[in-house]
């Protein structure tokens, strides 16, 4: 019964976001204020028989129920009950459903918090997401039905995936697709904005906030992935360059140039199409990235099920909601041309250099994730595209977005002259060129690749901590604390996610260029020794989980005969689907982690250990956390609150003028 | 409608043209230049006595399937109850190339094992497997290094070989097979090879 009322409810679903996405859009073009009122009730009550339906589909996981067939193949009696929730978006069906929710969730969040936009303006932004919903919630209805039966039941059902059986894919799915489906909104906006034909420095303000918590949401969704594939993948990767990663990266990618773009129209006036089409942009790398991982155009590790229908509703999908809005762009965005002129030293064209850069790079991801695709098309043969493309065309897209983004706060917005900007960096940028070839020699690595990424990091170190000290240096007279309080948290954000990518080079290239490794075959008792690691390994034991059997092995870390960690990686076999998984045990330091996995037993009765020594390797997660901190005090800034206050009843009077 | 306005549209739709080309198209799927061409011979120990060897002649005259396989592969495991319940039928004979059992195992490092020692964890890793998830075959063969695997040009395991009566090989099938690969596609080839030879 539950399932049914699930499916019921779906449905309604779907029959309100086809009233969302109508009627408010007429009553816009119309000016009627009755059609558009209707824009929120319709979202919001869309919105809640999602979220039923979605409670239906955990309680089906919950209860075990078996006779539905998406709970049978992803739940078992044995799982533990947060996995039994999390299976829900364990698989294609579910986590379509959890996309959907997660868009009525951002469509909510839309109505409660425009209170001063004007109410034009909320009803296309409303009726652009119902459309977006409306696709989605079709999508589920006819090709993935998460409550159909299976009659009769199973008496006992699959299980979930093991390698999903992690906190990580708790949270990361749900994290994930809060930032790729958030930038709905932001096109929504650019949409919205195309059919007004009126686009303007209020417009860009409403539009920063959502667009950097979405950001935010992605970036903390990929590494918690990349953290995921880490420590489950069992050999110490962090980033594979799998079309399934690199869907979500492109649309990162794409972000973050729309962030810096729509600071540009914010503050200049500047760049206004150029924004508008950064921002189907970025939603359109999100429903690619959704065709790609769901429609099996492409392998991948992922390997979700493949399903023809789905790939080709998928892709009439894309057409529709890409197609219709870039044939918009074409029609409207001539109109949005001019603003703010700029010289050719500016802090403009710094931005809109980086913009570039970024947008080239999401570019060149994706032709390296469908470069095999195009080639099978044209007949001309199967190849794969591996890491050795990707690293050998960002290092040197990214070495120059590096060094700008650190030059560009230096510059003045409208014009600057060269010389004395110059001047102001030189220093740290020669010191820096120094102290990262001096570092790479005293490390004993001198590869062209350590010193070009610790020049990096230490530029973006050294460039940091001159802006902050200009910064304070800015009202002379000031105790520190004052001076201090009056920097905005727009500026905090911006200076803690730029350090964050000088944190994060710090990490890739170390952890690149020291990594260590050893295969050992290891008895009880006996030890091996890496990096002036020394390890023992004290024996195996059997251990049972919930639902898996594993043998635990014990070793025992020490430096300099000092004790440090004592590890137990597992090797797992679970009973649903007798799939073999690896546990590494990690010991996580703040230079380097040590990481063992646990491989097969020989029939000596040896074991198969695999060592790691990852130095460095936190850094990368301390630099993308540093991002995320910095994502949420820019959105967090006082001045959207106050001057969406102060713009809001100007802008309505302009709007019905 | 300024042209250069037009400029991402066209991009996109050029895209979206690939991809639904793209979707007609299976990434898994490579065509192998040796179909309709001779199998590369082969004579090899068999798993259930490897002082007896199997060489590719002894099926001359019969049409059957060679199943590449190893205890490592995960995938194997995915595709296995199809081949048991295949062998329950006995539509076909399958002979299986236990393909690179010790050395192809990412998780053991083989380097330095003696060819007998490494021939003689093969067999027992080998009738272990096959003992816990049931034989399919007719009988395996052990390519312990590998060259056969080469011969046939396979490149991931599992992967399955149609061949006919003169000893050649009528089609490929990459991956597992699945139930509906087994009765939409293999079992109707296998069909059609008969009929013509």
């Amino acid at each position: 019964m539950i399932p049914e009322l699930g499916h019921f409810s779906l449905v309604l679903a779907f029959v309100l976001s086809l009233v969302q996405a109508v009627v408010p859009l007429v009553g816009a073009s119309r000016n009627r204020a009755a059609l558009m009122a209707v824009g929120r009730p319709a979202a919001q009550g869309q919105f809640f028989f999602v979220a039923f339906s979605f409670a239906c589909l955990t309680w089906a996981f919950i209860s075990s129920d078996f006779s539905v067939q998406y709970v049978a193949l992803h739940s078992n009696t044995a799982t533990p009950l947060y996995y039994r929730i999390t299976g829900v978006w364990g698989s294609h069906e579910g986590s379509l459903l959890l996309w959907a929710l997660v868009l009525a969730v951002w469509t909510v969040a839309v109505t409660v918090f425009s209170r001063h936009l004007p109410d034009v303006f909320l009803a296309r932004v409303l009726g652009v997401l119902g459309c977006v919903s409306v696709g989605f919630l079709a999508f589920l209805l006819v090709t993935s039905n998460p409550f159909e039966r299976l009659l009769p039941g199973a008496p006992e059902g699959r299980d979930l995936n093991p390698l999903l059986q992690d906190p990580g894919m708790i949270i990361h799915p749900p994290l994930l697709y809060m930032g790729y489906v958030g930038f709905s909104v932001a096109f929504a906006f650019a949409i919205a904005a195309l059919l007004s034909g009126r686009m303007d420095a209020a417009w860009a303000r409403w539009s920063r906030p959502w667009t950097t918590v979405a950001w935010v949401f992605l970036t903390a969704g990929i590494t918690v992935g990349s953290g995921w594939a880490y420590y489950e993948l069992g050999w110490g990767g962090w980033w594979f360059w799998d079309p399934v990663e690199n869907a979500s990266f492109m649309p990162w990618l794409l972000g973050t140039a729309l962030i810096h773009s729509l600071a540009v129209t914010e503050k200049r006036g500047a760049f206004r199409s150029w924004t508008v089409l950064l921002a189907i942009g970025a939603f359109s790398l999100s429903l690619l990235g959704t065709f790609l991982v769901r429609s099996g155009v492409i392998t991948s590790v992922h390997a979700f099920a493949t399903d023809p229908k789905r790939g080709l509703f998928i892709l009439f999908l894309l057409v529709v909601v890409i197609g219709v809005s870039l044939l918009l762009y074409a029609w409207r965005a001539p109109r949005l041309s001019g603003g703010g002129s700029f010289a050719f030293v500016s802090r403009e064209t710094a931005l809109l250099g980086n913009n570039v850069l970024l947008s080239v790079a999401s570019a060149s991801v994706l032709l390296g994730t469908l470069y095999p695709l195009f080639l099978d098309a044209l007949g001309m043969g199967k190849i794969s595209v591996g890491p050795p493309y990707f690293e050998a065309v960002f290092v040197p897209l990214m070495t120059p977005v590096v060094v700008l983004m650190m030059f560009g706060p230096f510059l003045r917005w409208k014009g600057d002259t060269l010389g004395p900007a110059l001047r102001r960096v030189a220093p740290a940028f020669i010191a820096s060129i120094a102290i990262g070839v001096g570092a790479a020699l005293a490390i004993g690595h001198a590869t062209p690749r350590t010193m070009l990424g610790l020049a990096l990091a230490t530029w973006v170190v050294l460039a940091s901590v001159q802006q902050l000290a200009a910064r304070l240096g800015e009202r002379p007279g000031a105790s520190s604390a004052v001076r201090l309080r009056g920097i905005p948290s727009a500026w905090w954000g911006m200076w803690l996610a730029h350090l964050g990518i000088g944190v994060f080079i710090i990490g890739v290239t170390l952890v690149g260029s020291l990594n260590q490794s050893l295969d050992v075959k290891m008895r009880e008792g006996q030890h091996a020794e890496l990096a002036g690691y020394s390890f023992v390994f004290r024996g195996v034991q059997d251990a049972a989980g919930p639902n898996f059997d594993a043998a635990r092995a014990t070793l025992t870390v020490s430096r300099d005969g000092v004790g440090i960690a004592t590890l137990q990686p597992e090797k797992r076999v679970y009973r649903a689907q007798g799939m073999p998984m690896t546990e590494a045990a990690i010991d996580i330091g703040p230079f380097r982690d040590v990481y063992v996995s646990l491989g097969e037993q020989l029939p000596d009765g040896s074991w198969i250990v695999s060592l790691y020594y990852k130095p460095f390797i936190s850094w990368i997660w301390l630099g993308c956390a540093l991002m995320v901190l910095g994502g949420i005090c820019a959105a967090a800034d006082r001045r959207y609150r106050k001057l969406a206050e102060r713009d809001a009843p100007a802008v309505a009077a302009r709007q019905t003028a | 409608m300024k042209a250069k306005f037009l400029v991402p549209l066209f991009l996109f739709l050029g895209l979206a043209g690939f991809l639904a080309f793209g979707l007609t198209l299976n990434p898994r799927e490579v065509p192998s230049p040796l179909i309709d061409k001779p199998a590369p011979a082969f004579s090899l120990a068999r798993v259930d006595d490897p002082a007896q060897q199997f060489s590719l002649a002894d099926m001359r005259g019969k049409v059957w399937l060679l199943n590449v396989w190893a205890s490592w592969c995960v995938a194997c495991r995915q595709e296995h109850p199809v081949l048991v319940d295949l062998a329950r039928r006995n539509l076909v004979p399958v002979v299986g190339l236990n393909y690179k059992e010790v050395r192809g195992d990412g998780q053991l490092d083989a380097r330095g094992m003696a060819l007998d020692a490494e021939t003689g964890l093969a067999v027992e890793r080998a009738r272990r497997w096959l003992g816990e998830h049931g034989n399919p075959y007719t009988l395996s063969v052990l390519d312990i290094d590998g060259r056969v695997g080469i011969d046939f040009g396979v490149y991931g395991v599992p992967e399955t070989f149609l061949i006919d009566g003169n000893g050649k090989i009528r089609y490929k099938h990459i991956g597992p097979i699945t139930p509906e690969n087994l009765q939409q596609v293999i079992l109707p080839k296998v069909e059609e090879v008969r009929r013509a030879g």
